[in-house]
């Protein structure tokens, strides 16, 4: 059985037996970590766990803590790990089934591990791009719709209410100026009014 | 007498207040060059020492010219037209000039305000529209155009413009894009409805809006880091500058372009205003608040792109930092930002093969202080970086072109008025076209020729547009407004109507610019400029994905049929000023000869001429 030697980038401490090496390995993958929190033996459990459970939604098999084996550790926080099959703990799981699980569960690893693609790369394994979420009607057009329904209703309102106000004055031209000058007569006489710009010489 | 007048028909429309007045003058000066204009100009002409060139032009061009239009504006109390004709038939041309010129930078200054709009309606979205790059087709990567530029120049080249690869190339109409041209000419429609009681209750907020932004953005972008990398960088003077003749002409241009005058808006605002007003200090005021509105902007804007410049800067850093750790496999958080020149040094020294294979980027922060933009760059491309980086950028984006807005559209009202007031002088409307109607016929004949900006190729032409029309045309009309003043009606007779409005005659100062300095500066300027121009063959950077040097833009020459358009665009405006001139000429002498053939005319005394010439003009 040819070896898979997945390599991870993450913090270390001592390691036990280790199955792998750059020889052994057909291509390497590496992984490191970005961490926020400190690398130790608890985390690197979390860590094997969240393989397991990665390669036992992917294969419908069961993977046990044991199974995920993790080796050659760098303070950058950069390992090799390597998948066992649960039945026979001799024989490795194949790179390829490795990555397509570990890129079908990815975002669940990053959850668990609080990493995000950015922070946490398998190398050799490319992150799924998410499509960008695109709304049935696109958000611009509502504003726009808003905006021009706001523009819209006050034009209307404007001009008709220009319309009416001209209407207005028309009717009531001939009997409201008459009460006008009939009221002011007696106070104002607006030949000599100094205010009338049209005032002919 | 008791002659019935008709309110709101015959009797020239009225400011509600001396605010109302100033805010709309200063909101028509103060538009989006002040804020994308003037800081590129500073920062590429030595900063501080940029100020002394642009100071010197604002007193001895700017203020001047100012002065001249409001004050004619107030005192004949007429739009462009009938001002320059009354003045002197053969000046009417002048008027008519203004009038064009209006009309065409109305035309593409819209468009600015419709892509304003575009990036306003997309900014309610979270994450902002310009912060990922599109997926390809097979969903396999992103989009090349996108990973070789940035999101935010393909947002703004590809998503918005939906540009061409040259300006031959028409493409189609962007519907996007139509629409948002639509809703902009709908906006300044409902200001200018009842024309300026609506547009003068508009101003209070146009007006005064981009001034609460700017403050806003200054208190933010102050506390930000990098800020002061921005202003140091814009304000640092390099006075070895100021020996080269470009920065004197920049800034002359500069004040004379930002302050709006000769486009015939000007008179018609005064023309709305009481007889005896003090027009000087009106000038004054918009004048140096003008100046003063793009000192202010400046600060803000430097500051955020000082921010932009030093993200960029950790950013790079930081991806060098990554490649060397998992190359070197260095202790998490070893090495930062902080030291990485310390640990670069040492692995060079020690490693000096490997550092040299791997892939690492050169990080310069002055290479990213330099890398500046103006116009349009600015606002869609750098600046929407920038937000993008803030946190809260949603609301920064929002204010940012609410701002714009408000300031693309103060300066509109004036272009559109300037427009509007000589087509009811010109008489050419009947009168029984209610004013209402005229606006919309205005604003949809605009909006149909602006068409052309909404087309795949419309950038390039609104460049066009941007670097000729609104260039050349108004120097000259600029330069035969202060001529025909100061010397066609007589630098006495104006000295007496500026006596008539404010109460004290102009200084020495004023009379010293109006006959001399300032058209002498405006000759040297228009001169500078064309033979600036004329040195070589126009060309323009287009943006082609298929350029080997992309995301650089490639710079391409006018084609011949374009060419002819710009000469045309320059011609055409300034072409009325010489027929006018030429068929009053003609006019006048046909009618001397006539006169002198009938002997004294006795419906003309020539001892009233002033006064009749002023009732003929005034019962319109």
């Amino acid at each position: 059985m040819w070896s898979s030697c997945v390599r991870t980038r993450s913090m270390l401490s001592p390691t036990t037996l280790c199955v792998c090496n750059e020889k052994t390995a057909l291509s390497f993958l590496k992984i490191w970590f970005m961490l926020q929190y400190e690398w130790n033996r608890n985390q690197r459990f979390l860590f094997q766990a969240a393989i397991a459970f990665a390669m036992s939604h992917h294969l419908d098999l069961e993977f046990n803590v044991s199974n995920i084996l993790v080796c050659d550790e760098t303070p950058r926080v950069s390992f090799w790990f390597v998948v066992t099959s649960p039945d026979d703990p001799s024989r490795l799981v194949g790179k390829e089934s490795v990555e397509l699980a570990v890129r079908a569960s990815r975002s669940r690893i990053n959850n668990i591990l609080l990493l995000n693609d950015a922070t946490l790369e398998f190398i050799g394994v490319l992150p799924t791009l998410a499509a960008p979420v695109k709304p049935a009607t696109p958000s611009w057009l509502i504003v726009f719709g808003v905006v021009i329904g706001i523009i819209g209703a006050g034009i209307v309102f404007l001009l008709v209410s220009t319309v009416v106000q001209k209407k207005r004055y028309v009717d009531d031209d001939e009997e409201a100026q008459m009460k006008r000058m009939a009221g002011n007569e007696g106070i104002c006489n607006t030949s000599f009014s100094e205010c009338d710009r049209n005032t002919q010489m | 007498m008791g002659e019935e007048k008709n309110p709101g028909t015959e009797e020239r429309p009225k400011w509600d207040n001396k605010v109302q007045y100033l805010l709309t003058c200063i909101g028509f000066a103060v538009g989006i060059g002040n804020l994308w204009r003037f800081p590129y100009l500073c920062q590429i002409y030595g900063g501080g020492a940029f100020l002394i060139p642009y100071l010197i032009a604002l007193v001895f061009q700017g203020l001047p010219l100012l002065y001249l239009e409001l004050a004619i504006g107030q005192r004949l109390r007429m739009g462009s037209i009938g001002v320059w004709k009354n003045i002197s038939p053969m000046l009417g041309g002048v008027g008519i000039a203004s009038m064009v010129v209006s009309f065409l930078v109305s035309m593409f200054y819209n468009t600015i305000i419709a892509w304003v709009l575009w990036y306003f309606f997309n900014s309610f979205q979270n994450p902002l529209p310009w912060s990922q790059c599109p997926l390809n087709a097979n969903q396999t990567g992103y989009s090349s155009e996108c990973e070789k530029s940035t999101s935010v120049n393909y947002f703004w080249y590809r998503e918005t413009l939906n540009i061409t690869e040259d300006i031959g190339i028409s493409g189609s109409l962007q519907w996007w894009m139509v629409i948002c041209l639509a809703t902009a000419w709908c906006v300044i429609y409902i200001c200018f409805i009842k024309g300026i009681d609506s547009m003068g209750k508009a101003v209070y907020v146009t007006a005064t809006f981009p001034y609460l932004v700017l403050t806003i953005f200054l208190i933010r972008a102050l506390t930000l880091p990098g800020a002061t990398d921005g202003l140091v960088y814009l304000f640092t003077p390099d006075w070895e500058i100021l020996k080269k003749p470009q920065v004197w002409l920049d800034a002359a241009t500069q004040i004379f372009f930002s302050l709006s005058v000769a486009f015939g808006g000007l008179i018609a605002f005064s023309s709305y205003n009481a007889e005896r007003n003090d027009c000087e200090r009106d000038a004054l005021v918009v004048g140096i608040t003008n100046s003063a509105t793009s000192l202010y902007g400046s600060i803000p804007i430097f500051s955020i792109l000082g921010f932009k410049a030093r993200t960029n800067f950790n950013t790079c850093l930081e991806q060098n930092i990554l490649t060397l750790t998992n190359h070197f496999d260095i202790a998490e958080r070893n090495m930062t930002v902080e030291n990485y020149d310390q640990w670069f040094d040492y692995l060079n020294v020690t490693h000096p093969g490997d550092i040299a294979s791997l892939p690492l980027r050169v990080c310069d922060l002055q290479n990213f202080l330099d890398q500046s933009a103006s116009g349009t760059g600015l606002a869609f491309i750098v600046f929407t970086e920038a937000v993008l980086e803030m946190p809260g950028s949603q609301v920064w984006a929002v204010l940012f072109f609410v701002m714009l807005l408000s300031l693309g559209l103060s300066s509109m009202f004036g272009n559109v008025e300037g427009v509007l007031t000589p087509l009811q002088e010109l008489k050419l409307v009947p009168k029984w076209l209610p004013h209402e109607v005229l606006t919309a016929i205005v604003c949809l004949v605009s909006f149909l020729i602006g068409l052309i900006f909404t087309l795949g190729s419309g950038n390039y032409w609104v460049e066009v547009f941007n670097a000729y029309v609104g260039s050349v045309p108004l120097l000259i009309i600029a330069f035969c407004e202060m001529v025909g003043v100061a010397y066609i009606y007589g630098m006495k007779t104006f000295s007496e109507d500026i006596y008539f409005m404010t109460g004290r005659r102009p200084n020495i100062y004023w009379k010293a610019c109006w006959m001399v300095i300032s058209p002498l500066m405006l000759l040297v300027v228009f001169v500078a400029y064309v033979a600036l121009q004329a040195g070589t063959y126009p060309t323009y950077p287009a943006w082609n994905p298929n350029y080997e040097n992309f995301p650089q833009t490639e710079t391409k020459e006018y084609p011949k049929w374009v060419f002819g358009i710009i000469v045309a665009l320059v011609v055409v405006p300034i072409l009325s000023i010489p027929v006018v001139a030429v068929y009053n000429l003609i006019r006048c002498g046909m009618k001397k000869s006539n006169a002198n053939v009938s002997g004294p005319n006795p419906y003309s005394n020539e001892a009233f001429e002033i006064e009749t010439q002023e009732r003929n003009t005034q019962s319109i």
